[in-house]
């Protein structure tokens, strides 16, 4: 049924383009010693992209490979787990479920066979639980029947903070409050001074939310000051500096808040919101007209109640 | 219209009868269903073509399944005693049945609502005369009862009976512009918990009464169809004597929960 199709998963909206012919490239970039990076490409979710619409990657350390954002589908996963083989034969010890969207966590999937712990924020089970199985049904409906691949459910949570070691290489992870998601995990390796956000940061690509605005702003006031040089965005270039490449968003949520914030003081509904607030951010975007409507809705949501 | 012998709960079992098949794509098949849908909210009761008296704005394609605002409206002078919005294709069709009191204005009723697939939506205002006047339009929207509860449903459980109600220019003899927000998961009965296989369990707003100093302005019946936080815009016409007033709301949920709060309304002004 393809009126079915016409869904928004969160941060994938599968209704939007044709499926493409040409698959997507699954090149890799070494963005600093050890930390590898397969940029996702700015489209929606179709057959000829598996899904690898959001960064992936892994860092290889002494003695242990680590992946974050494991892909977005089970032949996502199974491509960058190829090609971790290809640079190393060490152990894959960890997979990183940095948050709940389905771009971010079917590739895990891939990994079964290599028995690492899966690490996620403390609220991404109960999430997972509740949108799993409704995520994997609507990517199927995209990608075709067993493609998506499993829900794989974090086997360690992180609460708060949290450090893993690779052998002599530490990597610090935090547990944010309500976000992007309310799930979001990011890492920052100390070796390289590189923050592993995943999808805290978009660059280039219009932000989702679902999550909370104002959380996000606050979570990324934070992350400014923890020292990293640069960021791994979960959308947008394999790297860009930090904090600089924080800015478009940072503009974005502001204008979102205030204008939105505004829109509420005028008494302007939610239906007119969406048409005007945050509107000069049109143009400045891929997939803008995808998402911003969607994002208005759940800022207009959240702020009505302050 | 006898709304105190309305049973929701009945009705959504009576109605579940007529859920829509699944490849009801078909205009026909659609007509076919209103005209069900029709027979079992209004009996044999005739309606006619209300193009011009009521108007319903919906969006044609949802940005969000689970939150899709709607607007009724209705001309002035058209002595409008009652609305129902119904949504064809929804596992619970009759979103809403309001019915307004000598202090209201049907002029203009906004609801945020949920949409669970691509369906009809019908607005049917009803008369003073006892005439029945109905409208429709066509909304693309998937999932939106089905959608996975988020951290926001987690929110609402906690704050439960929260009530907001903002107003526009409060004038004697004018309609004045209500919005009100109530702080209600909606829960629908539709969600499942993958680690406890339990679906979270139905627990929604049946009720919503509203009075100024004592007079209604509009009650209304609900079951499962709308969004999250419910939310009402509304219009109120005080007289000089209602100023300033006590706006009075009172929320009954599925769980016989209920919910009151009173907000000042001023003599004049916004």
């Amino acid at each position: 049924m393809l009126h079915r199709r016409h869904v928004v998963l969160g941060a994938l909206c599968a209704c939007c383009l044709p499926p493409r012919r040409a698959r997507a490239s699954f090149t890799l970039r070494e963005i600093a010693p050890g930390i590898h990076v397969r940029r996702g490409v700015d489209e929606e979710a179709s057959p000829g992209n598996a899904d690898a619409i959001a960064n992936a990657g892994f860092i290889i350390g002494r003695d242990s490979v680590l992946v974050f954002d494991p892909g977005g589908s089970l032949a996502d996963g199974a491509a960058l787990r190829t090609m971790v083989r290809e640079r190393t034969a060490l152990p894959l010890r960890h997979v990183v479920l940095n948050h709940v969207h389905p771009d971010h966590i079917f590739g895990a999937g891939a990994f079964l066979e290599d028995a690492p712990a899966f690490i996620g924020h403390a609220r991404l089970a109960p999430a997972l639980a509740a949108r799993g199985a409704y995520y994997q049904q609507r990517l199927e409906e995209v990608l075709g029947p067993g493609a998506a691949g499993p829900v794989v459910m974090p086997t360690q949570e992180i609460a708060a903070a949290g450090e893993i070691d690779l052998g002599g290489r530490v990597l610090r992870f935090t547990a944010h409050g309500s976000a992007h998601t309310d799930n979001d995990l990011s890492l920052l390796d100390t070796a390289t001074g590189t923050l592993i956000a995943s999808d805290l940061v978009f660059v280039g690509r219009v932000p989702a939310l679902d999550g909370s605005v104002t959380g996000w702003l606050s979570e990324l006031e934070a992350l400014k000051g923890n020292g990293a040089a640069r960021v791994v965005p979960g959308h947008g270039p394999e790297q860009v500096a930090w904090p600089a490449g924080a800015a478009d968003l940072t503009r974005y949520l502001g204008a979102l808040v205030q204008e939105t914030r505004q829109a509420i003081r005028d008494n302007i509904g939610i239906d007119a919101a969406v048409e005007q607030v945050a509107a000069g951010e049109r143009g400045r975007w891929a997939l803008f007209e995808d998402y911003h409507g969607r994002n208005v809705t759940q800022a207009y949501k959240e702020l009505e109640w302050e | 219209m006898e709304l105190a012998m309305w049973k929701p709960v009945l009705l959504i079992a009576l109605l579940g009868a007529f859920a829509a098949p699944a490849f009801a794509d078909e205009e026909a098949e659609r007509q076919a269903h209103w005209a069900e849908l029709r027979e079992a909210v209004f009996g044999d009761r005739a309606a006619v073509d209300g193009a011009g008296l009521i108007a319903l704005e919906a969006p044609k394609r949802a940005l969000d399944a689970a939150l899709m605002p709607i607007t009724i409206t209705t001309r002035p002078d058209a002595k409008v005693t009652g609305l129902t919005v119904v949504i064809d294709d929804n596992p619970g069709p009759v979103a809403a049945q309001v019915q307004f009191g000598p202090r209201g204005d049907p002029s203009r009723l906004a609801l945020r609502v949920r949409v669970n697939q691509y369906t009809y939506m019908h607005a049917v205002a009803e008369t003073a005369d006892g005439a029945l006047h109905e409208i429709a339009q066509f909304v693309k929207a998937a999932g939106g009862c089905s959608a996975p509860v988020g951290a926001g449903e987690a929110e609402s459980l906690a704050q439960i009976g929260r009530m907001k109600l903002r107003l526009g220019a409060v004038a004697a003899g004018k309609p004045v512009d209500a919005q009100l927000l109530i702080r209600h998961p909606n829960f629908n009965g539709m969600q499942m918990d993958q680690l406890t296989r339990l679906y979270t369990p139905m627990r929604y707003v049946q009720q919503v009464e509203i009075t100024l100093n004592g007079e209604r302005v509009l009650s209304m019946e609900n079951d499962i169809s709308l969004a999250t936080d419910p939310a009402i815009g509304f219009r109120f016409v005080p007289r000089a004597e209602d100023l300033p007033g006590k706006l009075k709301v009172t929320v009954r949920d599925s769980d016989a929960a209920v919910f009151e709060q009173s907000f000042d309304v001023p003599a004049s002004g916004s």
